[in-house]
């Protein structure tokens, strides 16, 4: 693959933290924002008595399709075939953007409307549309504002979170055409959008989705959504193609009646979203007449061969726990370089590619894990369990693999920790008249300990270790 | 009761709620569709409930999106079942309720809800629907979106104004 995916780091996350923590009116949108879902979403949740039993259960399920995956994407595909629907398997990204774009050609196509996926941005599928002629227009409204301003979303759930309404208009009014309104006020904006977009809706011959669930016994998707967007295209164009990831399935239809109570609360904190649309295979008079689902691997496969971190495949992009991020909530979802910010995209993207892809093994270090991700996830993944698990299993700087083997030798042993111990108090004897009005602290030293003190004081060892200081006072 | 939490719930996401007997219904809806330019019908919607409308009626018999994306369309249909909790009304493309296009493109939709379609919860749905495997479009409230400043308002691309009639066993409000 020659194109960078849109799950590959380019930065690494400090650096691209650094950058992105100096924009004072993103911090001051995201704080605004993610104080509004929480609250929204902690209201909800309290109303339904059994959520801990709702979460465990829908994580059992998810745990249950990544036992039974093969079996269970084979039963997907004949039941969705019985349906009359073609269904077509995708090893990487590039495999999947070449199904569709033949797909899309071979309607005589040279633009399609799409529905918010994911799956399809993490494949880049828009610039490979590009590239073979074919427009993609997206009509989430979020994701409008994102294309239209030639930007990259920043948010699993709102891709245009990072820009407040003034923004927003000032955006619509360079690159909307037709639009010359005054007015910032949302409704007016959403506005703007509908009558912007139903020209394109009544037009379309062919509309891709992704499926936020797909129902193994039956065959059928589901799209859960709020504007109509996701109605129009999976009701109007003549084809309808589905870029699904093969972790969206769901054993049985009643599975959904768990994940239905947990989604919307979890991601746009209401007890249900304005629009569900459940549909298997094609029907006739109703819908499209050539429906298409492409069952997408990229990664997943290998991940869930990870007995620790196939637990982020349970995930079904709620993105509750990047809204309760304290990382998150002050660098935005550009600084993690992936489609998949926050805290599950530090265990996502990096799992998915392979931690030696770009900069993706800084991931894993965006995070002070403080467990609030894991408190509200709806299927109970342990994102700190495996956040640590992949700094244990990711690769590593010489130096750093040098200083630790070389620590781990000196605590080994332990007349060697003693002597190095000492050593350390000797040494620290000048500095400590220099540091005695700050309390016994440096604030900066000599490389290597400046990559320590650049964000942080550094203790200089006690004058007297625990075991000196318990020899001398309780000596018989 | 049931169908009281789903007109609270209902009327939670901003949709009009409405209460009446069967007696009572047809007026009802006459009402609620008086100022439309035309009233889209889908198959199977009983004939008592156009009776006493007094604009044009629309019969779907292979209406296209242009047709229904008239100004000041309404659609008037029945459902499959209703969720309580949720306030949610679900469409299986059964008899009074049609293709799932009719009622996305016109801008008003007004939907009747026995008493006796309510469940409690979402988990109930699949137990009482007779084929699952029909297009289902479950609808909370009008259109609306969340994607400026985590704000919901109410109007984008599908219905901008959600009317459910609630239809009662028995005397007014009353429960049974």
């Amino acid at each position: 693959m020659s194109r960078h995916l849109p799950i590959v780091a380019v930065t690494p996350f400090p650096a691209a933290a650094a950058h992105e923590l100096k924009d004072a009116q993103l911090r001051a949108n995201l704080g605004r924002a993610t104080r509004t879902i929480r609250d929204k979403r902690a209201r909800v949740v309290a109303e339904v008595p059994d959520w801990e039993e709702l979460r465990e259960r829908a994580a059992r399920t998810k745990d249950e399709v990544l036992d039974r995956l093969p079996e269970l994407l084979a039963r997907f595909e004949r039941a969705a075939a019985a349906a009359g629907a073609s269904v077509h398997h995708a090893a990487d990204a590039a495999a999947a953007n070449a199904i569709v774009a033949e797909l899309v050609r071979a309607q005589g196509a040279d633009r399609v409307v799409k529905i918010k996926s994911m799956a399809t941005q993490e494949i880049g599928l828009n610039e490979a549309l590009a590239e073979a002629g074919i427009t993609a227009i997206e009509t989430d409204l979020a994701e409008l504002i994102v294309q239209l301003a030639d930007d990259t979303p920043s948010h699993i759930l709102v891709p245009a979170i990072h820009y407040n309404r003034s923004q927003i208009r000032e955006i619509f009014a360079a690159r909307m055409p037709g639009f010359s309104a005054e007015s910032d006020e949302p409704a007016v904006l959403a506005g703007a959008a509908r009558e912007y977009l139903r020209r394109t809706f009544l037009s379309a011959e062919v509309a891709v989705c992704g499926a936020n669930f797909a129902v193994a016994e039956t065959g059928s998707l589901v799209i859960v959504e709020s504007e109509g967007n996701g109605r129009m295209c999976l009701t109007l164009p003549g084809t309808l193609i589905a870029v699904v990831g093969v972790e969206k399935l769901l054993p049985r239809m009643a599975d959904l009646g768990d994940f239905l109570r947990l989604l919307p609360r979890s991601s746009t904190g209401e007890r249900m979203n304005p629009y569900t649309s459940v549909f298997t295979g094609v029907t006739p008079d109703d819908g499209p007449r050539r429906l298409h689902i492409v069952l997408l691997d990229n990664g997943r496969t290998k991940t869930a061969q990870d007995p620790v971190g196939r637990a982020a495949l349970r995930c079904i992009r709620c993105s509750a726990c990047l809204n309760v991020c304290p990382v998150y909530e002050r660098t935005g979802g550009h600084a993690y370089g992936s489609v998949y910010p926050g805290p599950i995209g530090a265990i996502l993207s990096p799992q998915l590619t392979g931690q030696d892809a770009g900069a993706n093994s800084s991931l894993p270090f965006a995070s002070t894990l403080c467990g609030a991700c894991y408190d509200v996830c709806p299927v109970k993944i342990d994102i700190p369990e495996i956040l640590v698990h992949l700094r244990q299993t990711g690769p590593k700087p010489a130096a750093e693999r040098a200083a630790m083997a070389t620590l781990s030798w000196v605590m080994r042993d332990r007349r060697r920790w003693r002597g190095a111990l000492r050593a350390a108090r000797t040494g620290a004897v000048p500095l400590r008249a220099l540091t005695r009005r700050r309390g016994g602290t440096l604030r900066r030293a000599p490389w290597p300990v400046s990559a320590w003190t650049a964000h942080r004081d550094a203790p200089l060892p006690p004058p007297e270790s625990f075991r000196d200081w318990w020899r001398r006072t309780h000596a018989e | 009761m049931l169908s009281e939490l789903f007109a609270e719930r209902a009327g939670d996401y901003r949709a009009g709620v409405h209460h009446c007997t069967e007696a009572e219904l047809p007026g009802v809806l006459a009402g609620l569709l008086a100022g439309a330019s035309a009233v889209v019908v889908p198959p199977g919607l009983p004939q008592a409930w156009t009776r006493d409308l007094a604009g044009p009626q629309l019969p779907d018999h292979g209406l296209t999106p242009a047709d229904l994306d008239a100004p000041g369309l309404s659609v008037l249909t029945g459902c499959a079942a209703a969720i309580a909790e949720t306030g949610t009304i679900v469409l299986d493309t059964g008899p009074g309720q049609g293709r799932r296009l009719l009622t996305l493109v016109p801008d008003h939709h007004v939907c009747v809800v026995y008493d006796d379609r309510v469940v409690a919860d979402v988990p109930d749905l699949f137990a009482v629907l007779p084929d699952p495997t029909r297009p289902l479009t479950m609808i909370s409230g009008p259109s609306a979106t969340s994607d400026i400043e985590l704000d919901r308002v109410e109007g984008v691309h599908g219905p901008r104004r959600l009317d459910i009639v609630c239809v009662h066993a028995d005397a007014g409000k009353e429960p049974r």
